[in-house]
């Protein structure tokens, strides 16, 4: 009994039952994923690139390095949410009538929650962040963004939760209570596990860097542009991107608050959200929907702004409605904070307050179709070159229109009545995120690749790629529509009417089409790695583009820029182009730069342990985390040597070993 | 093509934080604007709640545009106007957030909680 | 390659780019004081969602306390009489950072911190006189949304504590360089917010409460 005590101080909660060892699948999974981490630590080792990892990749304030470490962030977790993603389709296509399908509730449960939670937190964000990191200062004629080194820690923080996320598949469990950790399934008396908690602070440590990487990209944008530039010259792309953070500095407040009261319910017994002593359930819904309405939008402006810089590019035209563009964008950010309600019309606030947030979600229709518009009239009379971008920005108009409907369906209360928790909506939002964001990503992937890396990236599994995603994403979701406008509800693991099975096996083989897909991009990457030389591009500016970040040389030097530019019209480098440029060959001046810092990593790995031990109620190891966290945190502001000057000679050096060879 | 004259940037360090003159200006309307609200609460001087209510919201208010004046120093000048810009959408963005959410809760218990637990019978309930 | 714009290419433009450059883009320079403001509307929102979530569950009592019975408006205010002074006296340090004073600085810092202290000992005393009472955060939704809005200003005043004594080493050790003075001025801004937080509270949560 004594030595029990002893080892709950020592341990919290944690024990060996913690470990689901009688679980198969997540012990075949746990011992796939530990083995290929030896083999890639293993590697790392062997090829003596530690050192190369942690000065060049791991500590860099490079913008452009974080937004590939982004990248490649969000693209491990798509992996993963696509593996829960085809599990649940496996599950639904055969549990039917007597048959149990594979998985228990308990499990299917965590794996919807799971699914969810890592699309939009881990797969969606890091890959929007990554990509406004990596672009957005090239295209405004800045060095770096504002703040260097809060953009290595924003990254970190990211990780840290996802890192958690991944722990607790094989430590404990993960939330139940669905991808927005609703009470009260998440309350402590229907989740005394530690699945809410492993949700809460693997999100709220997130949620922090997101912020930050908020604050720091919205500071750059209106402090950091190339001389010149003023807001009305700023590319769409930037627009967007200010839009979208402004939106996400304007919502992760809330959620974090929400996240907060939740907490202090479980941990000190609260009743925020509880259903005596006068808690209110329903106050957790109007505030995590509060961030969750303009989150879709945080998400999907950037993606506008992506197939707007294409489609400019590849119709060989400026942006038709450049003005237009801009303002859409602004009503949309204003008005997809007047919408949330529109989650929970069945709620019961009557008819007053539904009608007013389901007009205003009509009303954002209004300013998305004018963006559609102004790209089929940018696509008018223009040289349209139909390559992979742009089949991307064609499939998205295609495909997001359709989701941009069902969502007007939905929008009214009285059919809302009808469609609320089904799977209709359940399609309506894979359509609308699916068509409109993930498109966009792959999108802005392949057409900013070539920028990042120096060579393009292979049109032919880029191909099969887009195909799969595309086909696949009809296959899938049609069928859930269908089901859905019968009345189908979401988050069930098992249906008694065998008439229904056939749509789900259909929606299967979608999944399975859709991983072709996403297979053929990893093929794509690994292929054009293996054929750079043959897809090496030299000039910097492989699809005759418009904007800044086309005017340097691929992949760009640290500095981005010996000289900065000095802009006059809003196509930038097209303008540079048709009237001639000169970048000076000499006369280089030392350049003033961020230095890296290790202080991002250690900052998040003591945030990762604190929230682990919070998890797990070990209180010692909690409440040291955070002390070291605080310590650390302050010794750091006492270093006052953060940046250094590449002298001129160097810069000189690297400027002429870039434009030397085949130099357009 | 003036646009170079309308690119925003200059090093922070260097803009106005208030006088001297200034900051006691802001403290004495503050203190008379903080002492006002407590002492019709707590003397009752204006006999009526509501009426009182109405006064110290509007008092408070008052109280913290004089803060964001002579404290933070907000004016149209700073950083070419983004601070007052992003002070401007974040009082509506709180504004839609704390008005957003009562109107909704309240509805809400108009509708749902038909039958409210007279005060007597939840004490006694507890 | 589709160029052919470029062969229109007139003489040599130089104005494309800055060759004379001075130091626009310097790396953690004049974007500072923005981003700390942005951040501060940030810290604005989490409070506004703590007050539309008091503003909701203010009337669930529970069976348990109701303001009237628990708030003591002497006590609010004399703590509101603190932080006010606090501002006033970090205002009257800021006013000698701009000339330089360095002594004077450090001198109204520590009495800025000598008035945040004691609002912090007045609240926790407020708040275990409250829990000894009986009318613990547990109590009902009025209580835990009271003590969590009240706790989390106090909270930041805290880290403003811990802010100000770090400052002052730092100024110690190196004076009113720029950086120093640039997150003085931060400070400042993080303080000053945090009285306007404060008017809200005492306003919406003490003065009301009571009337209600």
């Amino acid at each position: 009994m004594h030595e029990q005590t002893f080892w709950t101080m020592l341990f919290g909660r944690l024990s060996w039952e913690s470990i689901p060892l009688h679980e198969p699948i997540l012990l075949g999974t746990f011992i796939v994923v530990v083995l290929l981490g030896l083999g890639i630590l293993a590697a790392v080792t062997r090829y003596r690139l530690w050192g190369w990892l942690w000065h060049e990749w791991l500590t860099s304030v490079d913008h452009k390095k974080i937004g590939i470490m982004y990248m490649i962030l969000g693209i491990i977790m798509l992996l993963r949410g696509f593996a829960d993603a085809l599990m649940m389709r496996a599950q639904q296509a055969i549990a039917f009538g007597g048959a149990e399908g594979y998985l228990p509730a308990h499990h299917y449960d965590q794996i919807f929650t799971a699914h969810g939670t890592i699309m939009i937190f881990f797969v969606a964000i890091p890959l929007i962040v990554g990509l406004v990191n990596f672009v957005m200062p090239l295209q405004i004629g800045a060095r770096d963004v504002a703040f260097p080194f809060l953009n290595n820690l924003s990254f970190w923080l990211t990780v840290a939760g996802a890192v958690l996320v991944m722990i607790s598949l094989f430590v404990g469990e993960f939330s139940r209570g669905g991808w927005l950790n609703y009470v009260p399934v998440a309350n402590i008396q229907n989740s005394p596990d530690t699945g809410p908690d492993y949700y809460l602070w693997a999100l709220q440590i997130a949620g922090v860097g997101t912020t930050l990487s908020a604050i720091n990209m919205v500071t750059t944008i209106i402090k950091m542009r190339a001389p010149g530039m003023t807001m009305m010259k700023m590319p769409v792309f930037c627009w967007t991107a200010l839009c979208s953070n402004v939106l996400a500095i304007a919502i992760f407040p809330v959620l974090t608050g929400a996240f907060a009261l939740l907490m202090l319910d479980r941990y000190v017994g609260m009743n925020f959200f509880t259903n005596d002593l006068g808690g209110n359930p329903m106050m957790y819904w109007n505030l995590v929907w509060i961030w969750g309405h303009p989150e879709v939008y945080v998400l999907v402006l950037p993606a506008f702004g992506i197939f707007s810089e294409i489609t400019s590019t590849f119709s060989g035209k400026r942006l038709f409605g450049y003005s237009s563009m801009v303002y859409a964008t602004v009503v949309i950010t204003i008005l997809s904070y007047l919408v949330w309600l529109h989650h929970f019309f069945t709620m019961g606030s009557g008819a007053s307050v539904n009608s007013f947030f389901g007009i205003a979600t009509m009303v954002i229709s209004i300013p998305t179709g004018a963006k559609i518009f102004n790209w089929l009239f940018t696509m008018y009379r223009g040289r349209i070159r139909f390559e992979l971008p742009m089949m991307w920005v064609v499939a998205f108009m295609l495909t997001f229109v359709v989701g941009g409907m069902t969502g007007v369906l939905l929008a009214v209360p009285p059919a809302d009545f009808v469609l609320h928790n089904s799977l209709f909506l359940v399609a309506h939002f894979h359509n609308v995120i699916i068509g409109g964001v993930v498109f966009g990503l792959f999108a802005g992937m392949v057409y900013w690749f070539p920028k990042a890396f120096g060579f393009k990236l292979d049109p032919f599994w880029g191909k099969i790629s887009f195909w799969g995603w595309v086909i696949g994403y009809w296959v899938a979701w049609t069928p859930i529509y269908v089901v859905g406008l019968m009345g189908t509800t979401r988050r069930v693991r098992h249906f008694d009417d065998p008439s229904l099975q056939i749509w789900f096996v259909i929606a299967g083989i979608g999944a399975l089409i859709i991983l072709v897909g996403i297979l053929a991009f990893v093929i794509q990457i690994a292929v054009s790695i293996r054929n750079r030389e043959a897809l090496r591009d030299t000039t910097g500016d492989p699809w005759d583009g418009r904007t800044l970040e086309w005017s340097t040389t691929s992949p760009p030097p640290p500095y981005n820029f010996a000289f900065t530019p000095r802009v006059h019209d809003l196509d930038a480098w097209y303008d540079m182009k048709a009237l001639g440029h000169a970048p000076p060959a000499e006369g280089f001046r030392p350049i003033h730069m961020p230095r890296n810092t290790g202080a991002g990593v250690i900052i998040s790995a003591l945030a990762l342990v604190l929230g682990f031990a919070m998890i797990w109620y070990i209180w010692w190891l909690a409440a040291l985390s955070f002390v070291a966290l605080l310590v650390y945190s302050i010794a750091h502001t006492f270093n006052y040597d953060r940046d250094y000057y590449v002298p001129a000679e160097e810069v000189a050096r690297i400027e002429g070993a870039r434009t030397a060879p085949g130099a357009a | 093509m003036n646009a170079s004259d309308n690119h925003v940037h200059g090093h922070g360090d260097t803009h106005g934080h208030g006088t001297r003159r200034d900051y006691l200006i802001g403290f004495a309307l503050s203190a008379v604007l903080t002492a006002a609200p407590f002492w019709l609460v707590m003397t009752g001087a204006l006999g009526d709640p509501r009426l009182t209510a109405g006064w110290i919201i509007a008092l408070a208010f008052i109280q913290i545009v004089v803060h964001t004046i002579f404290f933070l120093h907000v004016n149209t000048q700073a950083e070419g106007g983004w601070t007052l810009l992003a002070l401007l959408f974040t009082l509506v963005m709180v504004a839609i957030v704390i008005s957003g959410s009562l109107w909704i809760m309240y509805h809400l218990n108009s509708n749902m909680m038909s039958m409210p637990m007279p005060p007597e019978a939840a004490a006694a309930s507890s | 390659m589709a160029r052919e714009t470029l062969e229109a290419a007139p003489a040599v433009n130089p104005t494309y780019y800055l060759v004379e450059e001075d130091e626009h883009h310097a790396a953690s320079g004049g974007g500072t004081l923005l981003g700390f403001w942005i951040y501060l509307m940030s810290d604005a929102l989490i409070f506004a969602t703590l007050f539309a979530t008091y503003g909701v569950v203010s009337g669930n009592f529970a069976g348990g306390p109701s303001p009237r019975e628990i708030f003591e408006l002497p006590l609010v205010a004399l703590n509101t009489a603190m932080l006010l002074f606090s501002s006033i006296t970090f205002g009257m340090g800021m006013i000698d950072m701009e000339s330089g004073r360095t002594r004077a600085t450090l001198g109204w810092l520590a009495v800025t911190a000598l008035f945040g202290f004691a609002f912090i000992s007045i609240e926790l005393y407020e708040f275990a006189s409250l829990i000894a009472e009986g009318a613990t955060p547990q109590r009902s939704a009025f209580l835990s949304g009271f003590f969590t809005l009240v706790g989390t200003h106090g909270l930041h005043v805290t880290f403003g504590l811990i802010w100000i004594a770090v400052m002052m080493v730092q100024i110690g050790q190196r004076g009113l360089i720029p950086e120093n003075r640039r997150r003085l001025i931060c400070l400042g801004m993080f303080w000053h917010l945090l009285d306007v937080v404060w008017i809200g509270v005492f306003t919406f949560v003490y003065l009301l409460g009571v009337l209600r």
